[in-house]
């Protein structure tokens, strides 16, 4: 008969377990890192012409140093916003008070309509980071509204129910989130 | 009722510990999957600005961070918002080193897509902040991202 070996004390497991827990405890965060990801322009060169893009097109966004806003001069606020820039950016062929339309192809579409809009943030050094991040934040959800109509509009879903990175692509193609933000001018104090 | 009761000693048995560990290494593999490694100590407040429109930032070794913020030693930094690259307090003039030398760190096929992420103070004015963009510009690192937290609720 094979001889029993004896039980392996198990006892101290628990506390190198606790050990080890708390050396990740101490060593480790949490955070996730999310954020609004943007692609910064190249510096202009010096003697770069101003471009010269029709009044129609743009929509001037401008925050002061008490964080109001005002939309092509005229003053506004950020609860509306989202629904200024849909409105601006959504596509009137024949109405001059909207962007120029023209007709584009794209992979996955077809030949489709497209605002030539611009929306031009301008903020000024007195700014909060917070409201600017607000304002980049509605921009961005009206743009996201635009291309859920569209993906409803071809595909019958919202885009993020989509599943085709193709045809995820192709949206974001087809409605090009177009913010351009002005060269900052040293106004405002601090 | 004689019936339901127990024969023999009163004494309650020991719990048994042997399933400690298990539960231990549990929680132990919960923490070390959730979270990440710390890359430095950050010597700023730092509360982000909520945004709804958010995306996750992928491959962490790409990532290079700028802190902005108040310094969390006031009696020493005061209270204006500063700069910390890596472990210390900088100048705005020091970004395009610091753009160079996170550049020179990484592999050559990976410096394009190196993602500079501004951890900036929600209290911090536009003013630093547009100073911090036109630095990140000259140096050439035109992918940013502006780390929010993810705002919980409407959409």
């Amino acid at each position: 008969m094979a001889r029993k070996t004896p039980e392996v004390n198990a006892g101290s497991m628990a506390d190198i377990a606790f050990l080890m827990l708390i050396f990740f405890l101490v060593t480790t965060t949490m955070d996730v890192d999310t954020g609004i990801i943007r692609q910064l322009s190249p510096p202009p060169p010096k003697d770069a012409p101003i471009p010269d893009i029709n009044k129609r097109n743009m929509m001037t966004i401008l925050v002061n140093n008490q964080d109001a806003l005002m939309i092509n001069g005229k003053p506004a606020d950020i609860s509306t916003l989202r629904a200024d820039v849909k409105d601006f950016m959504s596509i009137h062929p024949d109405d001059p008070a909207y962007p120029v339309v023209e007709l584009k192809t794209f992979d996955y579409l077809g030949e489709i309509q497209v605002s030539r809009g611009i929306v031009s943030l301008k903020s000024l050094r007195g700014t909060s980071y917070e409201m600017y991040i607000k304002i980049q934040d509605q921009i961005a959800a009206a743009f996201s509204d635009l291309r859920d109509e569209l993906a409803m509009q071809k595909f019958g879903k919202k885009q993020d129910k989509l599943v085709d990175p193709n045809l995820i692509d192709a949206i974001n193609k087809a409605i090009k989130l177009s913010v351009s933000e002005a060269e900052p001018e040293d106004i405002g104090g601090k | 009722m004689s019936r339901f009761k127990k024969e023999g000693s009163k004494d309650v048995p020991a719990i048994s510990t042997s399933s400690m560990p298990d539960i231990i290494f549990m929680l132990l593999f919960f923490f070390m999957v959730t979270t990440t490694m710390k890359q430095t100590t950050v010597m700023v407040r730092n509360t982000l600005p909520q945004a709804s429109e958010v995306e996750k930032l992928e491959k962490k070794s790409l990532v290079s961070f700028i802190h902005v913020g108040p310094p969390q030693n006031k009696a020493v930094y005061g209270t204006e918002p500063r700069i910390q690259l890596n472990d210390r307090f900088a100048l705005v003039s020091e970004i395009q080193e610091f753009v160079t030398l996170e550049r020179d760190a990484r592999d050559e096929v990976d410096r394009k897509f190196i993602t500079t992420s501004l951890k900036i103070h929600n209290e911090t004015k536009m003013g630093l902040v547009s100073d911090i963009k036109q630095e990140l510009r000259k140096a050439g690192a035109f992918k940013i991202n502006y780390s929010t937290r993810k705002l919980v609720g409407r959409k």
